[in-house]
């Protein structure tokens, strides 16, 4: 007998196979059923036992959505407030970030901590006084109303922050002596070295506005200024669950344009989305 | 939707005596230990389960991610409507898949406890894969020679997972626990759209329970009591993070 034991054959893991298989359709299955519900018409929907695919695929029940809400004004708010948004909160959070990691100023380190403690207090929180400060502005039913209360992005400030802490500190000497100010040394020289964080950073933006709903819900009760979260609470109030074609419809509208984000630009946004978890 | 009262006059901690002595509060506290509970554990325990899974080298595991993965970037309030869907007691695919299996599916809408398994089992399916990747960057990061040693001495993959790998994932875990419960505690979107609280307040978790009192009951200050004790349980998990992180957690 020899005392080297001999490797063991290499089995394909069914069990592993399965599980896994499983596992992806339990959690895929929901967006294909959404997808493929919003297609059919209610005779489909509401018949058992349940039919999978839809007879002729129709866009009825988008048509029909378009009809009860403002469908492509909610699209264009929410596009608009997703893209101003991120842009902004990515422009003060570089602006913020740079100012304490290249500049001197008095009580820099408690303003640091200020950034932490906002990053500590969670958003949820602080609805009731943000919205009557905001009330009180008479900002309710505006876009600056939805707007301006989130854009101080401390995720952001600190993420870039942490990047800024590893570039060399003679990139800014070199900046001087091109005689640039602190705003070209930020977009010429900063910025170029951290494409990675700023893609990162405005990839998770451009999520989080998109999707979030409490506050634009409370802000805005005119059709014409909602986004499409919020818009989707109004045709659930209009249609209620009698109507389930219309409302997935709807709701196909709201999820479709973040997944294929998400679907094109997986890897930048994970790395935001998990970047918590590496400086956390 | 006004949540200031006209006049205001000060009612020292008048709130806070409410809270604590009012009849709903044991209903919410246990609505929202229950769903706490049970969506950081499930995700977390499932989520390990996917990650591990997924570390081993599977053809396809790459595509496995992205479809775990995707509804964690989804609107949880569009969530909530799709699912609301998936549990129709009637059309829903859910009481088909049920049938299938031969269980009668029970009333998800109406009778208590379902609506809360509802929403716990909406809120799991959201964030299921943000765990499994965040564990699975935890995995790879095990030295492998480490895993090789355990297999040389003889022990099972069981036993290398609970005296190897577990341990030296102990600061993901826990970095989790935080990010986990610090979300749970918050969350709101899906609740809205499935169950709006209800029924019978059985779903109306200390998050909600702020939004009902001042934005639909118009009672700013009361709310507000409720916002700060929530605040304080949120303070009092990121509190212990800091402690831990600072003691316990610690390989290097």
């Amino acid at each position: 007998m020899s005392v080297v034991t001999p490797r063991r054959p290499r089995r394909l893991p069914v069990g592993s196979y399965l599980t896994m298989a499983l596992a992806t359709v339990v959690l895929g299955l929901p967006l294909v059923w959404m997808l493929l519900a919003s297609l059919k018409s209610p005779d489909e929907l509401y018949q058992l036992p349940l039919q999978w695919l839809p007879g002729q695929a129709n866009l009825d029940n988008y048509a029909q959505a378009a009809q009860s809400v403002p469908l492509g004004r909610l699209l264009a708010n929410s596009v608009g407030l997703t893209i101003v948004g991120a842009s902004l909160k990515v422009v003060l959070g570089l602006c913020c970030a740079y100012a304490l990691v290249f500049l001197d100023f008095p009580f820099k380190k408690a303003v640091f901590g200020l950034v932490i403690a906002t990053l500590m207090i969670p958003p949820q929180i602080t609805i009731i006084p943000n919205y009557t400060l905001v009330a009180s502005l008479g900002w309710l039913n505006t876009y600056q109303g939805i707007l301006v209360p989130g854009l101080a992005s401390a995720f952001g400030t600190f993420l870039f922050r942490q990047h800024f802490l590893t570039l060399p500190r003679s990139i800014l000497e070199a900046a001087e002596l091109d005689g640039a100010g602190h705003w070209r040394a930020l977009w010429r020289f900063v910025v170029p070295m951290s494409t990675p964080t700023v893609a990162a950073v405005a990839l998770v933006s451009v999520v989080t506005e998109w999707n979030d709903y409490l506050w634009p819900f409370l802000v805005v009760d005119n059709p014409d200024k909602m986004t499409l979260p919020v818009g989707l609470t109004l045709l659930q109030n209009i249609d209620g669950m009698t109507n389930w074609g219309v409302l997935l419809a709807a709701t196909v509208v709201v999820t479709l344009p973040i997944l294929l984000v998400f679907l094109v630009l997986q890897r930048r946004l994970v790395a935001g989305l998990t970047a918590g978890a590496v400086t956390g | 939707m006004e949540p200031r009262s006209p006049v205001a006059r000060s009612i020292g901690l008048g709130n806070y005596v409410e809270w604590f002595t009012a009849p709903s509060t044991p209903t919410v506290v246990t609505a929202t230990l229950v769903f706490t509970v049970a969506t950081v554990g499930g995700a977390m325990f499932l989520g390990l389960g996917l990650a591990l899974l997924l570390d081993r080298r599977l053809v396809g595991r790459g595509f496995a991610r992205t479809v775990a993965f995707a509804p964690y970037v989804l609107s949880g309030f569009a969530v909530g409507i799709l699912w609301l869907f998936m549990f129709d007691p009637r059309y829903g695919l859910v009481q088909e898949l049920l049938g299938f299996v031969g269980v009668a599916s029970p009333q998800w809408y109406t009778q208590r406890p379902w609506p809360l398994v509802m929403v716990i089992v909406v809120y799991l399916w959201k964030n299921l894969g943000y765990v499994a990747l965040i564990y699975l960057a935890g995995l790879q990061a095990v030295p492998k020679d480490l895993k090789d040693a355990a297999a040389l001495d003889g022990a099972s993959s069981a036993r290398t997972l609970r005296s190897i790998v577990l341990p030296l994932l102990t600061p993901t875990t826990f970095f989790l626990l935080v990010t986990m419960l610090l979300s749970s505690l918050q969350s709101f979107d899906i609740i809205k759209a499935m169950t709006q609280g209800g029924p019978l307040g059985s779903t109306t978790t200390l998050m909600y329970s702020i939004y009902e009192e001042s934005f639909v009951n118009g009672r700013a200050g009361y709310a507000s009591a409720v916002a700060t004790v929530l605040f304080l349980v949120l303070l009092v998990v990121t509190a212990v993070q800091m402690r831990f992180v600072q003691r316990k957690v610690h390989y290097s």
